[in-house]
């Protein structure tokens, strides 16, 4: 066995990610995800199907009130696969964000009993999620045969779209969930934050409606490269919008690393303020 | 640091207490606190993680200070002392669940940490999935579990439920699954806290075997908090006594036990004070200042053998007056009066001196085996100059020599023992 030697003292500052460490424990990393996964819809009846109920309703909500009532412009497609393109990536970055949030609240007895990376809870919740966005994925395959649209060779940039993505949702995941732990309003506000997020982001409109001056900083919301990006290459609404995926993959990097050191820097807390 | 396992320097850990708001009796006033809550809450919060030990020595509590000490390769310490002591925080701090607030600890070799069986479990996963989580939170990697499985699925005698989601199983069983897991986690250094308060007897016997094997076999350094004294000599090379977050042993488990049931060591004298103190009345004239009880060597005890004399003495400070009475009563743990004694029984009042004591003396003490505490009253007519309704001091009496059998009324049948005479004839 390996000779370890472990060095228990106060320590304050800042401190980056232990790779070395996270690598040791990869098998409780996949048993945290797996776990995530296999209780989410533990006892329910329609288990898995619910990952795609929630986009779905929304979608046909939004094509009756924001389609055919309010006319909001589709840029050139049908307002249901307009929209249902843009929840797609929009339902994974609220559950994960929600989900991670809670991730370190919901096992508070774990981190009172034992020591792990905490980064791992967190994280776990962000890649769980990954398999509700996949079906999601798939319906929208199935939608774009049903409305005859063809995806361009521009779909090779969707896996950069999803580490934007996902860059974005553990960034602000890590940062809400340590401040949840301490400070619990955070998961109360989460529920209906989320939800008037969702305007800050172009899932019922498009872009184009926001006055060109204002773009670029709009663009500074990760989620308008990756919705915009995501319909470009599916849908052919727009020209690749390649400046928003550039600023939102800056502004989901730069969310990462304050992310990840906020987090670890109140890590030494969570044990006695849970 | 050859044969060192753990080092332990200087080691301190301090925690916040809740703190009490004042609560307004006016609507006004509790309006306004209602309206100041998010502003008051938001510094509570805050509190939590930031100290300033030299300002606020209220509100903070020192759960370990500054303790010192090293544990050797292979050996098997045990950390015994009242609740409250601390001995769960070094646990804590030596498996890195939370970070000491000064002071350093080296733990060479891979460490395994048991603060409770079980950790991790999800009541809507089966059993066998749940073994894989928890091994893997206990630090062991999916291959060493796949390596051990049948051993632990066999050790926890749940085979036939292996499938089966563990919120199905009987409490009983998951804990036997939980315990199966945890031992058969062979690290370096182990790190126990009380998990064999879980379980029936039979079970118990089997936990205690177990961790025989992994700290005598198999030569694993076992670091070993527990209330059971008995495990505790069992099983241990060495024991530490902490008390109020400071070591005041660090001997043979015999000693550390012995200290513990035998009395109060020198280093905590300021517990005297319990509780009750806080309750107290009386004019004030007269304010007893510290109370203690001694066995029949004039040695200072927690515990008493009833049937043995026993003093109790307390130090008073007066101011003005000439002569008083003074009375104390002993309650059980259930608050029940035990038995009175008073110089007004005796028709001896006590002469006041400016500071003085006053001792009590009970012959061959009269008590069954229980824990007590006194309530004293100092007064003249009806007069009250000082009272402590209850917990003035408190004490334990475990074992008996009163009758020479040693044997005391058991439980609910009387708290008081009393000298008989047992005579029969035949009735022709």
């Amino acid at each position: 066995m390996r000779q370890t030697q472990v060095i228990i003292e106060p320590r304050r500052g800042l401190k980056w990610v232990d790779w070395k460490e996270l690598a040791e424990y990869r098998d409780l990393f996949f048993f945290m995800v797996w776990r995530n996964i296999r209780t989410r819809y533990a006892q329910s009846a329609l288990g898995i199907g619910w990952a795609l109920i929630q986009p779905l309703f929304s979608m046909i909500v939004f094509t009756v009130i924001f389609g055919r009532l309010a006319k909001v412009d589709s840029n050139g497609v049908p307002y249901a696969i307009f929209s249902y393109t843009a929840l797609v990536p929009w339902t994974y970055f609220a559950n994960a964000l929600t989900e991670s949030t809670s991730s370190l609240v919901a096992n508070a007895n774990m981190l009172k009993k034992i020591y792990f990376p905490r980064v791992l809870l967190p994280l776990a919740s962000l890649v769980a999620r990954a398999v509700d966005f996949a079906i999601a994925l798939i319906f929208l395959v199935v939608l774009m045969l049903w409305y005859r649209l063809y995806p361009t060779w521009n779909v090779l940039v969707i896996p950069l779209l999803v580490l934007i993505l996902v860059l974005a949702a553990s960034g602000l995941g890590l940062a809400l969930t340590a401040m949840a732990i301490q400070y619990r309003d955070v998961a109360y506000a989460m529920n209906f934050v989320v939800q008037l997020l969702m305007y800050a982001a172009p899932v019922v409109y498009p872009t184009t409606l926001i006055p060109e001056p204002y773009r670029i900083w709009y663009a500074l919301n990760p989620m308008v490269g990756v919705i915009e990006g995501f319909r470009s290459a599916l849908l052919g609404t727009i020209p690749m919008p390649w400046h928003w995926i550039a600023l939102g993959g800056l502004s989901s990097v730069a969310m990462v690393a304050c992310g990840l050191l906020y987090f670890r820097s109140r890590e030494r807390f969570f044990a006695d303020v849970a | 640091m050859g044969d060192l396992a753990i080092r332990v320097e200087r080691m301190s850990k301090l925690y916040r207490l809740g703190q009490k708001t004042a609560n307004s009796d006016t609507l006004a006033g509790t309006l306004f606190s209602l309206a100041a809550a998010p502003v008051r809450n938001l510094r509570a919060l805050r509190s939590l993680t930031r100290f300033d030990p030299a300002r606020e020595s209220e509100s903070v509590v020192w759960a370990l200070k500054d303790v010192t000490f090293d544990v050797k390769k292979g050996e098997v310490l045990g950390i015994i002392g009242p609740n409250g002591a601390g001995k769960s925080t070094v646990l804590k701090v030596l498996s890195r669940i939370t970070q000491p607030t000064q002071g350093r600890a080296v733990v060479y070799g891979r460490v395994g940490s048991l603060l409770e069986v079980g950790t991790g479990f999800h009541p809507e996963l089966t059993g066998r999935e749940n073994i894989y989580m928890n091994g893997t939170i206990l630090g062991m990697s999916k291959r060493e579990i796949d390596g051990k499985f049948d051993q632990i699925v066999d050790f926890s005698g749940v085979e036939r439920f292996l499938d089966t989601p563990v919120k199905r199983y009987s409490s009983g069983m998951q804990v036997r699954l939980a315990f199966a897991v945890a031992a058969h986690l062979d690290p370096e250094i182990l790190i126990i806290d009380e998990v064999l308060a879980v379980g029936d007897v039979e079970f118990q016997q089997k936990c205690l075997k177990r961790m025989e094997e992994v700290s005598k076999g198999e030569g694993t350094t076992v670091l070993f908090v527990s209330h059971n004294l008995g495990a505790i000599r069992n099983l241990c090379t060495r024991t530490i006594v902490l008390m109020k977050g400071q070591i005041v042993c660090d001997d043979t488990p015999e000693r550390a036990i012995k200290l513990i049931m035998g009395g109060r060591s020198s280093g905590s004298n300021n517990n005297t004070k319990g509780e009750g103190w806080q309750l107290r009345g009386g004019d004030g004239r007269v304010r007893i200042v510290a109370a203690r009880v001694l066995d029949k060597y004039n040695v200072e005890r927690e515990s008493l053998v009833s049937g043995e004399d026993a003093i109790f003495e307390f130090q008073y400070v007066n101011s003005g007056v000439d002569v008083f009475d003074f009375s104390m009563i002993i309650f059980d743990s259930t608050g029940v009066a035990a038995t009175s004694f008073s110089t007004l029984f005796n028709g001896s009042k006590i002469e006041a001196s400016k500071k003085g004591v006053v001792r009590c003396v009970v012959p061959r003490l009269p008590l069954n085996i229980g824990t007590y505490n006194v309530g004293v009253m100092v007064f003249d007519r009806s007069t009250i100059y000082d009272h402590i309704p209850q917990n003035a001091l408190s004490f334990n009496i475990p074992i008996s020599v009163f009758y020479p059998t040693g044997q005391t009324p058991s439980f609910g049948k009387g708290l008081t023992l009393t000298d008989c005479i047992w005579d029969a004839d035949s009735l022709s």
